[in-house]
């Protein structure tokens, strides 16, 4: 088991260094920034002396070294645009980000389990089909749009809660509910698919056999079993909304990373892009590897395995 | 069922019915063959036989769409701008669903919009299944420093958000269509090589391809006759369940102004666009390219779902 945890760290470090390397290099050849920073007027002199700041007169393998160095003590270089360390700037905005993202997975976590489970015992009624087809419908629409309807609905006909900003739990509504919506309709079919399948499964009958009442059968005995696997998948959920809130963020104004990502695209700020995806990618990687090491607490069957 | 009991009731009825084979059972289950069980389960389904019908009729709209389209959707009349949909007293005639700020045809932007989509959707999946059958076919024949090397690849590409790694290229490319389809594949190719390959694994010791080892057939026709074939079902099922992600995520890239050029009719831009505009009452320009949209997504993933359920009766849901 220790060597399972063991290899798991070791690929997500590698990930990591994989993810850092690309990040880097590309996009640190697809432009200069020295020629967005300086005024057009600017004399070769002062260019060269602002490239020499930056470091960008070096190799660019020299610059890869010394960033890793210089990211391994927390330090991921000055934004082009703010004047501030890019990596706080980015750390300043995950609180924001984090609300969302933990709100979206309780929304959709808290509504899913109940109707998944009734889907599931409840195989083949209407109740399971207008389950079904709910969340199709769940999936097949894309999360910004649904941001920009409840708006509509909500904000602009209804005028009950806020569009846009940050602040009470009335203005965390609309982002986290259109956010959830994707969420509750992936979790609603892994659910009902994952009792399905466990129902099947020879202690149920067991049980039932046994005599044991419909209710605990599918409570304890099913339930209990589909939520193992399912918890992996809702980590991994949790780190990819990190990445995937950035459209909503956008949509409702969200004072988030995801929208200080998308600024510094727009005006190349290398440092605070090449942040966020670090800091993305580290969030993402940590809660996979937290999933994989609950898991195996979760399950004895893989913790008793060598 | 209920046709054949009932006829089985009255001995006169029996006399009549034309012959038919016995049909088999197995503990009192009717026995379908497996060829036919897909067209089964396919007319019994009228959800799926709706879905498909709109798939097709919104493909023939998307390959027609200069005939279909009422006007040109890049045409800018401002005269025309924030005209309502047509059921309103103030809208005007071609545009039946109203236009956005610029004064361009809402209902023309998606019907073009819907042809970048399926495009996208369509070359990206099938760039990503190119590579990711080649690599996965190999790895799980080959096996070796290749299979660890292909396989560290799939893992490390795994383990990133797909929205995260098409962001980020895009940001690395600029914007293009052509750009787009390319990162999307590249985003797209490792679930096909880690598929293939889990097929390739399961089915190269068993004993037919082995013996094709022993008649001296080379690696490629193995290849080609035996792995690839039996990769067929579960790569057709998991690019049913791509595509439709795909097309999210190029809506998504668009919408960020990430994806294709402004001057390409995307539903993505075309929300966008609505977007600016829907705190002034034009909601029409927003809502009717995310409906559309989500109607061929929609239509995608029941047809996905019951291909799968049909394909693969024992196969988990992925994620």
């Amino acid at each position: 088991m220790g060597l399972y945890i063991f290899r798991r760290v070791y690929q997500a470090l590698l990930v990591f260094l994989v993810v850092s390397g690309i990040v880097f290099s590309i996009l640190h050849i697809s432009g200069d920034p020295v020629a967005l920073l300086m005024p057009p007027e600017a004399t070769p002199d002062q260019v060269e002396e602002m490239r020499r700041t930056l470091g960008l007169d070096k190799p660019l393998l020299v610059q890869y070294g010394l960033f890793l160095k210089n990211a391994a003590q927390g330090n991921l270089g000055v934004s082009y645009h703010h004047g501030q360390p890019a990596l706080k700037l980015v750390l300043e905005r995950l609180p924001a980000s984090l609300e969302l993202v933990v709100a979206t997975i309780l929304i959709s976590l808290i509504l899913a389990l109940p109707i998944g489970v009734l889907a599931a015992s409840k195989r083949g009624t209407s109740i399971d089909r207008a389950s079904l087809l709910g969340s199709l419908i769940g999936i097949s629409a894309p999360p910004f749009w649904i941001g920009i309807a409840f708006i509509l609905i909500f904000s602009v006909e209804l005028q009950w809660l806020p569009s846009s900003g940050r602040g009470t739990w009335a203005h965390l509504v609309l982002p986290a509910t259109s956010l959830a919506l994707y969420r509750l309709a992936l979790f609603i079919r892994l659910i009902r698919a994952g009792m399905l399948d466990v129902m099947t499964m020879d202690f149920i009958r067991t049980a039932r056999s046994k005599g044991v009442s419909e209710k605990k059968v599918i409570y304890k005995h099913a339930l209990k079993n589909t939520l193992i696997p399912f918890v992996t998948i809702a980590g991994i959920q949790m780190g990819s909304l990190l990445a995937g809130a950035i459209v909503t963020e956008k949509v409702f104004a969200w004072p988030g990373m995801g929208r200080l990502f998308l600024e510094s695209i727009g005006v190349m700020d290398f440092p605070v892009i090449i942040a966020w995806t670090l800091v993305t990618a580290t969030i993402f990687l940590a809660m996979n590897l937290a999933v994989d090491i609950l898991y195996v607490y979760l399950d004895p069957r893989i913790r008793h395995e060598k | 069922m209920s046709i054949h009991s009932a006829s089985a009731n009255t001995a006169s009825h029996l006399a009549e019915a034309p012959y038919s084979p016995p049909r088999a059972r197995f503990w009192g289950f009717e026995y379908i063959p497996a060829e036919r069980q897909l067209l089964h389960s396919f007319l019994s389904n009228w959800l799926v036989l709706g879905a498909l019908a709109m798939l097709i009729l919104l493909v023939f709209i998307a390959v027609f769409a200069h005939w279909v389209a009422p006007v040109d959707p890049l045409e800018q009349t401002l005269k025309a701008r924030l005209t309502p949909p047509i059921w309103n007293e103030r809208g005007i005639s071609p545009y039946y669903l109203g236009t956005d700020r610029l004064g361009r045809d809402v209902l023309s932007n998606i019907i073009y919009g819907l042809r970048i989509s399926l495009l996208v959707g369509f070359f990206a999946v099938g760039i990503s299944m190119i590579i990711g059958l080649t690599l996965g076919l190999t790895a799980g024949y080959k096996r070796g420093f290749w299979e660890t090397f292909i396989m560290r690849a799939v893992d490390v590409q795994l383990s990133l958000p797909l929205i995260m790694v098409a962001l980020c290229f895009m940001v690395i490319f600029g914007q293009g269509l052509w750009k787009m389809i390319i990162v999307l594949a590249i985003a797209g190719w490792a679930e096909y090589a880690r598929t293939v390959r889990g097929t390739v694994l399961s089915i190269r010791e068993k004993e037919y391809v082995e013996s094709a080892h022993a008649l001296g057939f080379g690696p490629w026709t193995i290849m080609v006759k035996y792995l690839l074939i039996n990769s067929i079902t579960p790569v057709l099922v998991l690019s049913a369940v791509q595509v439709p992600r795909v097309i999210i995520l190029e809506a998504t890239l668009s919408f960020l102004g990430l994806g294709v050029p402004v001057t390409t009719p995307s539903i993505g831009l075309a929300i966008a666009r609505g977007y600016q505009v829907l705190f002034s009452g034009s909601w029409w320009a927003s809502i009717f390219p995310g409906l559309a949209l989500m109607l061929l997504v929609a239509c995608i993933n029941i047809v996905a779902d019951w291909l799968r359920d049909a394909l693969e009766p024992r196969s988990r849901e992925q994620v």
